[in-house]
């Protein structure tokens, strides 16, 4: 009780109350969860807001930032990191966390995920993986499970899904974690992790659409949804004395990479340096 | 490429040989430009060359982003970060930018698109020159926008309108496209560029409001309201939605209708600002020429040589596109019988100079294969205006 107490005044300090409330989303949804998670993180890690920026793209989960009294920008669709790498890179010392949906992050802005993290700057991607695009109705996504049913997979969806965590890591990402918002404690403590990783940092959470998918596959309410997520969910840990067999379906959670590489803007300061070392000795030869 | 010698070489007094592009680079530099993102594309490749070699120099960051979308992304999230920042491209590129040029006149970040203009449509000509994105650089991006557009015709004037170019998207808080050309990127000429510290430099408003009273969008009294960067204690939101004055989505007509207003007012009040021409023998002319850029040049060229023939020709070049310079052209065509438009498209700018001083009035001289307009054909249309018709 004392401890939800302490939650709600958290919540308190961190959401905006001059406008916009209530929120845009259908009750049940679990982007406020990911919200929750985010400003629990970020009150733990002691970040000043004023450096804090939230960036989003287009969808539900692009309506997040203007709820949160952050730097807050709601970009066009797919391109929130390409905004977050411009403002990174002016603000190197600013904490930039983007958040995606997975029609924003890896449709539309495929290109842009990849190449942030091969790039390694220092911004933390948070991905809401509901597994459809939500906001215009329930299409298929490129995280839909093959054989799903979309408004525009009528007769069933026919191709693969991404593995958004295993995709960030193959593209150089510093570090990668997976977790879903029913195991709303360890999706904190990852994005609290990844906000302090130097490099980019990708926390893909997944969520459901209960509205939409969800209601055209019959998959349940909101709480069986939810509690989908728990009975279908495994650690990396468990995983590793699976079967492929017994993995299939399974949603894989845990921290799958973290590793030290050269940050992006700290290597661009080194290029600084060496330019302006460079023009010094030009103008003493001249 | 060559542009590894314009730091040293910048010598105000004896002057350079220098290209468009590198010049454009340079005004960029000059103008207090601190942030370029970009992606190769020919004709404008140099113009990054230049700044991935020129931007550290000055404590500045260059960055080759994977795409255009990126490129004018990344642009406006440094110039929400406070940096004066540019991004440079071709036809290709600039299509794919015309969304978030509309998100940045919709959230008025002020940022510089430059776009070297090359043959299409599509994959076109690379390396052949064209004026054909006049109408785009206008009205590229969907929905009711103010843009200010400028079109250089020398190497110099590529100097001095980038700077200004940097000049009104501070001032007026919106996107600011250089329309160059392929003609003007990639020739070379002697340049004596201005002395720094005479260059006229416009830096972002700043407030002097407490944060809690601080409404980015606000409709008045001023036109142009500060836009304070991320990062400096002013936390607001910024959205390509319909917004209200601190920012927020709103779906409300009293919210939606001052703003439109406004963002237009900002623009259209400042004509005698923005508006960038010289006008030469406009006074007892008989005949005008209108022309902007490469085609310009052979316009000059015309001109001269329809007086040296004795007759009285006047020339209106103009270096802002958009807003379109309607009130000057009436009032220079108003007496005239005849007004030529040369153009190295089918056609774009005339729609404008039609529209003002009536169809009948026009002759357009245009081409839209890769070549040069010859002075020749310009002085045709000078001269046999009545046999044409």
């Amino acid at each position: 009780m004392r401890r939800q107490r302490r939650e709600s005044r958290v919540h308190e300090r961190y959401l905006r109350h001059s406008k916009k409330f209530p929120n845009i989303w259908c009750a049940g949804c679990g982007i406020g969860i990911v919200l929750g998670a985010i400003i629990r993180a970020v009150d733990g890690l002691q970040l000043d807001k004023d450096d804090v920026a939230m960036i989003s793209g287009i969808g539900c989960t692009g309506r997040m930032p203007v709820y949160v009294d952050f730097n807050t920008m709601h970009t066009t669709h797919g391109r929130a990191l390409a905004f977050a790498t411009g403002l990174k890179m002016v603000r190197p010392e600013m904490k930039v966390i983007v958040v995606m949906g997975d029609g924003d992050a890896l449709a539309i802005g495929g290109n842009h995920f990849i190449h942030a993290a091969r790039r390694n700057i220092g911004l933390t991607a948070i991905v809401v993986n509901n597994l459809t695009y939500g906001m215009t109705g329930g299409q298929y996504s490129p995280t839909t499970p093959i054989g799903a049913l979309a408004t525009t997979a009528p007769y069933g969806h026919i191709e693969q899904p991404f593995p958004i965590a295993e995709l960030a890591v193959a593209a150089g990402a510093a570090f990668v974690a997976r977790s879903t918002v029913y195991h709303v404690r360890e999706l904190e403590k990852y994005i609290a992790r990844a906000i302090n990783v130097e490099g980019f940092a990708v926390v893909e959470a997944v969520s459901y659409c209960h509205t939409t998918l969800g209601r055209l596959n019959r998959w349940g309410t909101a709480p069986e949804m939810m509690r989908r997520l728990k009975e279908n969910s495994v650690t990396l840990k468990q995983a590793e004395s699976m079967s492929e067999e017994e993995k299939r379906g399974k949603i894989v959670r845990g921290i799958f990479v973290e590793q030290e590489i050269p940050e992006y803007t700290r290597l661009y300061d080194r290029i600084i340096e060496r330019a302006q070392q460079r023009t010094s000795l030009q103008v003493e030869t001249a | 490429m060559t542009t590894g010698r314009i730091a040293k070489e910048l010598s105000p007094a004896s002057g350079v040989l220098m290209q468009g592009d590198e010049a454009c680079a340079e005004g960029a530099i000059a103008a207090g430009c601190r942030f370029f993102a970009g992606y190769p594309i020919t004709p404008a490749t140099e113009i990054a060359e230049a700044l991935a070699r020129r931007l550290p120099q000055v404590g500045g960051k260059f960055i080759q982003m994977e795409d255009e979308i990126a490129s004018i992304a990344a642009v406006i999230g440094a110039s929400v970060g406070g940096a004066k920042a540019m991004t440079a491209t071709s036809g290709p590129g600039f299509s794919l930018m015309q969304e978030n040029i509309g998100y940045a006149a919709m959230a008025e970040i002020p940022c510089v698109i430059v776009d070297v203009q090359r043959l299409g449509p599509s994959t076109g000509r690379p390396t052949s020159p064209s004026q054909g994105d006049v109408m785009q650089a206008r009205w590229g991006t969907h929905g009711d926008h103010p843009i200010i557009v400028l079109a250089p015709s020398s190497v110099r004037e590529t100097f001095d309108l980038t700077v200004q170019a940097f000049n009104f998207s501070e001032r007026y808080r919106t996107p600011v496209i250089l329309l160059m050309d392929e003609v003007i990127g990639h020739m070379r000429e002697r340049v004596i560029l201005p002395d720094p510290n005479t260059i006229e430099r416009v830096e972002r408003a700043s407030t002097t409001v407490p944060p809690e009273w601080y409404k980015p969008f606000e409709n008045f009294p001023a036109d142009v309201p500060p836009l304070v960067p991320f990062g400096e204690g002013y936390r607001y939101h910024i959205t390509g939605l319909h917004h209200d004055e601190r920012g927020y989505p709103t779906a409300r007509l009293d919210e939606i209708q001052p703003w439109l207003e406004r963002i237009f007012r900002k623009i259209e009040s400042s004509l005698s600002d923005i508006l960038l021409y010289n006008k030469d023998g406009i006074e007892d002319a008989e005949t005008l020429v209108i022309a902007y850029g490469a085609a310009a040049r052979s316009a000059r060229h015309a001109v001269e040589l329809a007086r040296e023939r004795g007759r009285k020709v006047g020339f209106l070049k103009l270096k802002t596109l958009w807003p379109f310079a309607e009130e000057v052209v009436e009032h220079a065509a108003a007496r005239l019988h005849h007004v030529v438009v040369p153009e190295m498209n089918l056609g774009q700018l005339a729609l404008e100079v039609e529209r003002v001083v009536g169809r009948h009035k026009v002759r357009r001289v245009n081409r839209a294969d890769g070549e040069m307009i010859q002075p020749a054909e310009i002085l045709a249309a000078i001269e046999d205006w009545e046999l044409a018709r």
